[in-house]
């Protein structure tokens, strides 16, 4: 069974004669489907005006949740952004604030 | 349950059992020769010390291709087993005591990740006080760890439960850890007469281990051991409890086909002159040879006396324990080893509810007995018979009791 053929036939609602064995993990990669972005209590939010693409923000991400496509950093990845604020941090520019999750940003 | 092909055995075509004489340890470590598995990771501790030494010469004699890994720890040594074990080959370990304690946290892990690993369990009482002599304690310690445990007589028992072990573990309904326990030094240190049967036999009864899946398998990737969130714990739960009711039905298939090939008859539990008996023994371990004993010295009295050694704890056959009691009016549980519940020991628990709702009525009485190597002897198992007998029709026997302490 393949990876996205596995994380369709087990999920949290499964019943237990569709889990796997020992709860086995069958291929590799599956954390890619685990939403770790509802663990998130604060969010950060990217202000492209103030970004000059250095890219500090994406090599310190935990989650690999800051998308670079072509040398350049797209918005964040809030499906698995845990909302840990290193980037906002990190950014010399201002670039990136946090807020609380849920709030207003 | 799966199309699972159980092997045909052809004894005649293999050179015939031979007559020998060794200890519980030696017979064991026979066994295991025989099996040569691929991994072994163990840990001396008396009184199983022996096993990994019979190993550890077996090994520099050139007469097993085992990896044999000397670890620094009990915990150590299982969870080697289980890192072989999820690679795709057979591990096996041996433990006694305090050492299966220290393996306890990971017992549960190579029961929930569905690892049949097979440990030779040499029953010694666990500490305190300290004492290095037989009871039960450690492995019923063990008993709600997910491992399947099969309990032994005699060193000919430990040797041919050792042979059945691993195609009960490694069946693909079962997929769970096996327990082969004997007694230590009453069992692990006296020579007995045995039968061994010849490496030919041994081999092919026992088989190659080939998993469907496994971690050294370069053409799939698998992950064993992740976090079991709370959607996903229970369920994982309920698909071990769903293996050990499997193992029911692969136990009984396994020890039928060993015993039509040895000769030597193996079930859940072993029915001695039960027959028409009116009044039971229950009991597990070296102590039932004496019970039978006893049995027959007051069967040759005329009393209608019998003996239900069990031999499968886990699983536990709750059905057939009922159905073989349904005819008796008193039982004594024997347990050797103390649970405190203040209300007897874990077999008494298991038998008494087993019996309940089933099979109502009996006078039973569950002695608690033999702790530490306490000895127990024949003319003792006639005072319990004869205890047991004693009770009146009108009388709620005592729930529990100490059998063989010495009291003011």
């Amino acid at each position: 069974m393949s990876k996205i053929d596995l994380m369709k036939h087990v999920n949290e609602q499964s019943p237990w004669q569709d889990v796997t064995q020992g709860t086995h993990v069958y291929g590799s990669g599956n954390s890619e489907f685990f939403n770790t972005g509802d663990w998130r209590t604060s969010i950060p939010k990217w202000h492209p005006e103030s970004c000059k693409q250095c890219l500090l923000c994406f090599p310190v991400c935990p989650d690999s949740s800051i998308i670079v496509r072509e040398k350049k950093r797209e918005d964040f990845d809030f499906f698995h952004c845990k909302g840990c604020g290193i980037c906002a941090k990190v950014c010399p520019f201002g670039a990136i604030s946090m807020h609380e999750e849920g709030g207003e940003a | 349950m799966s199309d699972y092909k159980y092997p045909k055995i052809d004894k005649k075509s293999k050179a015939p059992a031979f007559r020998e004489r060794m200890s519980g340890n030696e017979a064991v470590s026979y066994a295991i020769r025989q099996i040569d598995p691929d991994v072994i990771a163990a840990f001396p501790i008396t009184p199983s010390t022996e096993i990994p030494q019979y190993i550890s010469k077996y090994k520099a004699d050139g007469k097993i291709s085992t990896e044999f890994v000397t670890v620094e720890s009990e915990h150590s040594a299982m969870s080697a087993c289980i890192g072989a074990s999820a690679s795709g080959v057979r591990a096996m370990t041996a433990t006694s005591s305090a050492g299966m304690a220290l393996m306890y946290e990971l017992l549960y892990v190579a029961a929930s990740d569905r690892l049949p690993v097979v440990m030779a369990a040499v029953n010694r009482a666990l500490t305190g006080p300290i004492n290095i002599n037989a009871d039960h304690s450690d492995s019923m310690g063990a008993r709600d760890s997910g491992w399947i445990q099969i309990y032994s007589e005699n060193a000919q028992e430990a040797y041919d439960n050792m042979l059945m072990a691993h195609r009960i573990g490694e069946h693909p309904d079962v997929k769970l850890p096996v327990m082969i326990c004997q007694d230590g030094f009453i069992t692990s240190h006296a020579i007995e007469n045995i039968l061994l049967e010849s490496d030919e036999f041994a081999k092919e009864f026992v088989g190659e281990y080939t998993p469907e899946k496994f971690l050294l398998n370069t053409k799939e990737s698998l992950g064993v051991g992740p976090y079991g969130i709370s959607p996903y714990y229970m369920e994982a739960k309920r698909g071990q409890e769903q293996a050990m009711e499997n193992a029911r039905e692969v136990i009984a298939q396994i020890s039928k086909l060993y015993s039509d090939a040895t000769g030597r008859l193996y079930d859940f539990f072993e029915a001695y002159r039960m027959d028409d008996a009116e009044y039971a023994i229950l009991i597990m371990g070296s102590a039932s040879g004496t019970a039978k004993d006893a049995v027959d010295n007051l069967r040759a009295e005329g009393k209608k006396v019998g003996l239900i050694k069990l031999r499968v704890f886990r699983p536990f056959p709750f059905d057939k324990i009922a159905q073989a009691l349904s005819k008796v009016k008193g039982l004594a549980i024997m347990d050797r080893s103390e649970g405190f519940s203040a209300s007897g020991g874990p077999l008494g628990a298991e038998v008494r509810s087993a019996l309940y709702g089933r099979v109502d009525g009996i006078k039973t009485i569950n002695y608690i007995y033999g702790l530490g190597g306490r000895d127990m002897r024949v003319r003792d198992f006639e005072d319990i018979y004869a205890e047991i007998m004693a009770i009146k029709a009108d009388e709620i026997p005592e729930l529990y009791k100490y059998y063989g302490v010495r009291e003011r």
